[in-house]
């Protein structure tokens, strides 16, 4: 085992290294691209043996990776933001297929306006093809995560494709301390991949991915395909427990903080939870009690897992870096996964922000908690509030005025 | 007296991202002079572009402008020009952008020749992302990608838009700057698609890896392998090998324009109801 200093990317490529995948279709996109430059050295210096090539899109790169995975070998590809969007066809075909590969998304939030930034609505944009998710909080964690993402991938009981996300900048570019394992002990952990029946055998025709008409054949593979997602519950925490026995560290569907006594808590997903962390410290230092939930998985959702640790807390202060109409997605994936308890439910409170890589300040922490304290004095939670200074207001007035921009409604005479 | 640029450049966007050295500035002063050449009207120019260091052009302008998507670029000039014939419509971007993950709308935009000036810079490279090959970088040549010299066939974009219909075809490069302007401004009065290609530099991404020693350098290259189409005529296959032609390549004033068809096309429909 060695002890290095990586970037997120630096470790998505470790992680690809250490799971010895045979082929990687490319195509560079900011910030993920050091990836694929990372691996492609390793193969010029023959140090890995893998096949790379170079696509002209994601499209064309999903659609290779998800073609050569059915042909039994084991894949890996990334991307971010606007790649993962324009690859989105493929990656709802690759999922129907049942080939498992593992793709890293970095991510970025997405056009328009046109951003290189991080935020999640590019990843959340994939929640439904039906690959599954793994969310990252630190560099070791990306490693690691893509070993447990090709057990997930490949085990007899999912066999989907799995999707590592990692923050654009924050973590791609961000340098910390990480464990490689040894290669024998991540062979062990991991063992080449068992295709099965999946695979071109030039004696053994099988025709695959073929057209269903009618909605029957077409409701029971998808179907099928859901299950396999929700098998995934429980395979992530059996292949998290042997993570565990052979390499000392552990992941659970969740990572908590502080958790078992306090009455509020943050919910929040990526690198920016080590934020919250940070100002959850500080909270418990003043006196509060605050804690922290960060689902690791995120497809299929941890419902059950999340019951379990919002039980009986007075509020929940979740933090969406995504936006959507209605709200934030993981605040309202979390109203669904409570609404079925029968005891009493914790209020919860929307908060969106790190939109574009906009920052989260240990102050907006500290509101964000008294905000919520509050909402849960009066017993009814506010709309959902985007962190917002004035002095960013100010900042977009002088880009308006710049663009020459006039979008106000038109007036209407009286 | 100095040109006047700074008119055509919105208040406030300076200074532009590209590198010292970078191509993309020519093409854009080539633009600039082009669009006084033909008296265009700002508010009523469109200038499109996709994503890369090419398509950042269009937002240092003082016109109509829309940066949009890798590769988009004309599909979303081709929206533009749907809704609003009368509008001039001008399509900027890279090598990557329209001929790799793009190549798809450029072609079909050509196909149709729908009355719009794509000018596609060619600077042989992905620049914005670090230097990955394009379907543009000549076989043998470095990339970040390929690292013993690309094995692959490159796109000829010009005999590309010529083939997929395009009726106004045109190659210049940065080291010709005047003869930029004079075709785009001949594309925008030309009725129908207009393809100006310009081979331009990357120092950063492309320059380096290629062992140029200079800017200076890449600009003599391109001046070098540079054959107006009007003295290739009187050349032999050996004299033009390794060499690309320059000027206008094709002309084509009978094709039918795209809104002007599709215009027709509902009157005579609208009329024989
Ligand atoms: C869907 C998508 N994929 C990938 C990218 C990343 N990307 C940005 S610019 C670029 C290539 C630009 O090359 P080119 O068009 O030749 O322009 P240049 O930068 O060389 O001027 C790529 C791949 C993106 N923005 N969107
Ligand atoms: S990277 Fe290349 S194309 Fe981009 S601005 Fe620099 S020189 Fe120009």
């Amino acid at each position: 085992m060695t002890r290095t200093l990586l970037t997120g990317n630096g470790a998505a490529a470790w992680g690809m290294r250490l799971a010895r995948a045979d082929y990687l279709p490319a195509f560079p996109i900011t910030p993920q691209t050091e990836i694929i430059e990372t691996v492609a050295s390793w193969i010029n210096r023959n140090e890995i043996e893998c096949r790379m090539t170079t696509l002209e899109s994601e499209h064309s790169m999903l659609t290779a990776a998800g073609a050569a995975a059915a042909t039994g070998v084991r894949v890996f590809s990334a991307t971010s933001s606007q790649g993962l969007l324009y690859g989105m066809e493929m990656l709802y075909t690759v999922a129907g297929w049942r080939a498992p590969l593992v793709l890293v998304n970095v991510s970025r939030g997405l056009a328009a306006p046109i951003t290189l930034e991080p935020d999640h609505n590019d990843i959340l944009a994939a929640r439904d093809c039906g690959a599954l998710q793994i969310h990252c909080a630190t560099c070791q964690e990306v490693l690691d995560s893509i070993l447990l993402a090709y057990r997930l991938a490949e085990d007899w009981r999912v066999r989907l494709p799995v999707i590592v996300n990692l923050d654009g900048f924050y973590l791609s570019f961000t340098r910390e301390p990480v464990q490689i394992p040894e290669a024998a002990a991540v062979n062990r952990f991991l063992p080449p991949f068992d295709s099965g029946n999946l695979c071109f055998r030039a004696s053994a025709p099988t025709s695959q991915a073929v057209a269903v008409l009618g909605g029957g054949p077409y409701s029971y593979f998808r179907y099928q395909a859901y299950l396999a997602a929700m098998n995934a519950l429980g395979v992530f925490e059996e292949i998290g427990q042997e993570f565990r026995k052979q390499f000392g560290r552990s992941y659970d569907l969740l990572d908590t903080y502080h958790c078992d006594d306090a009455d509020i808590l943050f919910v929040m997903l990526g690198s920016f939870a080590t934020k919250a962390r940070e100002a959850v410290d500080h909270l418990r230092a003043s006196g509060q009690a605050v804690g922290l939930v960060r689902p690791r998985l995120l497809r299929p959702f941890p419902k059950m897992a999340l019951q379990r640790v919002l039980a009986g807390k007075q509020g929940v202060a979740v933090i969406d870096q995504n936006l959507s109409p209605g709200g934030g997605f993981l605040y309202t994936e979390l109203a669904t996964a409570l609404y079925d308890q029968s005891t009493a439910k914790p209020l919860l409170v929307n908060f969106i922000g790190g939109l574009g890589g906009r920052d989260i300040s240990r102050e907006e922490f500290f509101e964000i908690a008294a905000e919520t304290r509050r909402a849960v004095t009066a017993g009814t939670a506010p709309l959902p509030r985007l962190l917002f200074t004035a002095a960013e207001l100010r900042e977009v007035r002088k880009l308006q005025a710049i663009a020459g921009s006039r979008r106000e409604p038109p007036r209407r005479e009286p | 007296m100095a040109y006047d640029y700074e008119k055509s450049i919105r208040p406030g966007k300076l200074p532009h991202i590209w590198c010292p050295g970078c191509g993309h500035g020519i093409v854009m002063k080539g633009l600039i002079r082009a669009m006084d050449t033909c008296e265009l009207d700002r508010n009523n120019t469109a200038i499109v572009s996709g994503i890369g260091c090419a398509s950042r052009l269009p937002g240092y302008l003082d016109a109509c402008t829309l940066h949009t998507a890798h590769g988009r670029a004309a599909a979303f000039a081709t929206g533009v020009k749907m809704a609003k014939p009368e509008m001039t419509v001008i399509c900027c971007g890279g090598d990557g952008d329209g001929t790799a993950i793009g190549g798809n709308h450029f072609i079909h935009a050509c196909r149709r020749n729908i009355n719009m000036t794509y000018v596609i810079m060619n600077n042989f490279i992905y620049g914005m992302t670090g230097g990955q090959f394009s379907p543009c970088t000549p076989t043998g040549m470095k990339a970040s990608t390929t690292p013993y010299g690309n094995p692959d066939p490159v796109f000829d974009i010009s005999k590309l838009a010529i083939g997929a219909g395009a009726t106004f075809v045109a190659r210049t490069t940065a080291a010709h700057p005047r003869e930029i302007d004079k075709l785009i401004a001949q594309g925008i009065k030309h009725n129908g698609m207009s393809i100006i290609e310009v081979l331009d530099d990357c120092p950063t991404s492309y320059g380096r890896r290629n062992k140029f020693r200079s800017v200076v350098d890449m600009m003599k290259r391109l001046k070098k392998d540079a054959v107006p189409a009007k003295a290739a005529a009187k050349m032999t296959p050996e004299q033009l090998e390794g060499k690309f032609l320059t000027g206008v390549l094709y002309h084509d004033n009978e094709k039918a324009e795209y809104t002007e068809q599709y215009a027709a096309l509902i009157k005579r429909v609208q009329e024989g109801a």
